[in-house]
């Protein structure tokens, strides 16, 4: 027996069957993609081509050619990296701390956000390892591996080499629950390429299903994998950007040493990943015509975690705002009033109206409910994210203890050139993505028909 | 693919309500059930039918703190006792620092274990082919698939048991 809520919206709108999803979300991995896709998925191959020229100049000449100096070491290099991770945060908090907490309706759009969560962290990790130069090298180096030189072992101190284990990991395990996610997925629509008499097709989908049957005894199992997978899940994607946000705590230099980091880094990656989950998905849902599983409930609840995450990263702005004025430190204080008057008022500002202004907006139902405000402010949170990233990094190494040290930095083509690569790659393979996997959780979507549908039983 | 000669009796439910009776019904009727095919996870199909619950927990367990030890052994050794370094002139092994790569370990190793040995208990590979009793049951139906050969009944009787519990089908599958 199903008990039906009068009180919630329904999560699937259309009065759709079982059958029904089957059939729309197959559908756009069995048939030929429509105009729209090939021009979007060409523009993203034109992005990541010019990205690729700028990467490969800079693997050959070396990291010269991006804008740091010696006063500013880091800077859109490490900005885009957090970035970046910080959107890859949102498909993991979807599908793992919402299953723990029972929420249904990330069925709908816990695939694409996983996906965007992967593609996102293969981006952030290219600055990495193009900052340490030598490709070849770098990535090896960078793991506990007997070496040459005594052994000599990485430094189990230093919390660069944590973010080695902690994005790695993240990276590992989201791709792990993202694949034990598809696997049901991939058996219906080899059992649809075999009633269609596509064999190619079916061979392909049955590798990729690992010969999924679903039997019973495997479901019971999936299920306990999926629960367990949730629950480690929950715990890594808090550690992830704690540990990113110990990169620059853990240091002494004024600005970043800030013990709030790690639960602000945290709400900022949420909000970040929200969003970003908002501009992929209001696009995908047109594209594939998928506005009966993505509603615009769907689209108000996310923003509702938006308003909620963009508050505390508002909070923390000033409260890091107050701690450095109430704590004395001169150096520190001078550090946060330089961010807001210095030389790099305006992204400090932009920050501050993208970031906690923008987001308000979002406690009135008309504008939360409206997917073309919700597309644009979506666009302007994460700009308002690059801009925190770019305020605390920069900001706070530009003005160094030696006014003779002083420095602006000026990105570089191959700044922007590598920023472009990561767009590039992310596109291209959400693109991809939306072409050959099923955009949408079938299973799961198909367990909530019952006791979610307008569809009245 | 060559004949086993294994013959089996296939209800068809529509419903994961029906289905959950129809189980229920079977099963009293003294039938032994081969296996039921759904298209999602059914609730409460696991305890009408009898499994046991599922020990890949406790695998999780075991290999996470496999992960632990790893862990902590690796950096102990390695900055304590194979190559010391000062750094900063802390001690060579100070446990909070270690905490990360050993959390981040163990929740790996825990989440491949688990997985890996997912994989081996429900057999499943990329160059496997499942039998199918029927392709409907990954679409929309849920499919009960009943050994003749397990079974006392003859073929009509389980037919009738199937359709008076529900079944909306009742195939004959050979493999």
């Amino acid at each position: 027996m199903q008990a039906t809520s009068s009180v919630r919206e329904s999560l699937i709108t259309g009065g759709k069957t079982v059958r029904d999803v089957s059939e729309d979300i197959s559908r756009h991995v069995e048939n030929k993609p429509n105009r729209l896709w090939w021009i979007a998925f060409s523009f993203s191959l034109l992005l990541l081509g010019f990205g690729f020229y700028c990467l490969s100049a800079l693997l050959w000449e070396g990291i010269g050619l991006w804008g740091l100096n010696k006063t500013v070491g880091w800077a859109w290099d490490i900005t885009n990296f957090v970035w970046w991770v910080g959107i890859g945060h949102a498909g993991t908090l979807i599908s793992a701390i919402l299953l723990l907490f029972r929420q249904k309706w990330r069925m709908s759009i816990n695939r694409a956000a996983e996906a965007m969560t992967i593609f996102a962290v293969i981006c952030a990790a290219t600055f990495p390892l193009a900052h340490m130069g030598r490709l070849w090298i770098g990535p090896i180096w960078s793991l506990p591996l007997p070496n040459t030189f005594g052994s000599l072992w990485v430094n189990f101190n230093s919390p660069l080499l944590w973010d080695v284990f902690a994005i790695s990991t993240y990276f590992t395990v989201s791709l792990v629950f993202w694949y034990i996610g598809l696997i049901p997925d991939f058996a219906v629509i080899r059992d649809r390429a075999t009633r269609m008499g596509s064999k190619t097709r079916a061979a392909i989908y049955n590798a990729l299903s690992f010969g999924w049957d679903g039997a019973a005894k495997t479901w019971m199992r999936y299920e306990s994998v999926a629960l367990i997978l949730a629950g480690l899940s929950t715990p890594l994607v808090l550690s992830v950007h704690t540990i990113v946000s110990f990169d620059f705590a853990t240091s002494v230099v004024p600005g970043w040493h800030t013990t709030i980091f790690p639960p602000y880094f945290v709400a900022g990656a949420i909000f970040s990943g929200f969003a970003m989950v908002l501009t992929l998905l209001i696009v995908t849902r047109k594209v594939f015509k998928l506005e009966d599983y993505i509603t615009i409930y769907h689209i108000e609840l996310m923003n509702i975690v938006i308003i909620i995450t963009g508050s505390i990263v508002g909070i923390a702005y000033i409260t890091e705002f107050f701690v450095a004025w109430y704590g004395m430190v001169p150096a520190e204080f001078y550090a946060f009033y330089n961010r807001a008057t210095g030389p790099y008022w305006w992204a400090y500002w932009s920050m501050m109206t993208c970031n906690v202004i923008s987001p308000q907006l979002f406690w009135f139902k008309k504008i939360r409910t409206n997917i073309v405000a919700t597309f644009v402010l979506s666009i302007i949170v994460n700009i308002g994210m690059w801009f925190e990233r770019f305020v605390i990094i920069v900001t706070s190494i530009h003005r160094d203890y030696l006014p003779s040290s002083w420095s602006m930095f000026y990105p570089t083509l191959y700044d922007v050139g590598e920023y472009v690569f990561t767009f590039g790659l992310f596109f291209t393979a959400f693109f991809l993505f939306a072409k050959f996997f099923p955009v949408i959780n079938m299973a799961e979507v198909k367990s909530i028909i019952k006791s979610s549908s307008e569809k009245k039983h | 693919m060559s004949s086993t000669g294994e013959k089996f009796l296939v209800g068809i439910f529509d419903d994961e309500d029906i289905l959950l009776h129809g189980v229920e019904g079977v099963r009293d009727k003294g039938v032994k059930i081969h296996e039921v095919y759904t298209p999602f996870p059914v609730h409460g199909l696991d305890e009408v039918l009898g499994y046991k619950r599922s020990r890949l927990p406790i695998a999780a367990f075991l290999f996470g703190l496999a992960g632990t030890i790893l862990a902590l052994t690796m950096q102990i050794w390695m900055l304590g006792f194979d190559w010391p370094m000062i750094i900063g002139g802390k001690n060579f092994v100070s446990l909070p620092p270690f905490i990360p790569v050993t959390f981040e370990l163990t929740v790996l190793l825990s989440a491949l274990g688990m997985v890996a040995t997912f994989f081996i208990v429900s057999d499943m590979k990329p160059y496997k082919t499942p039998r199918s009793y029927d392709l409907r049951s990954t679409d929309d139906k849920h499919v009960m698939a009943i050994d003749l050969a397990a079974n006392k009944l003859s073929k009509e009787e389980i037919g009738q048991i199937l359709k008076a519990n529900g079944a909306s089908e009742v195939n004959e599958k050979n493999f």
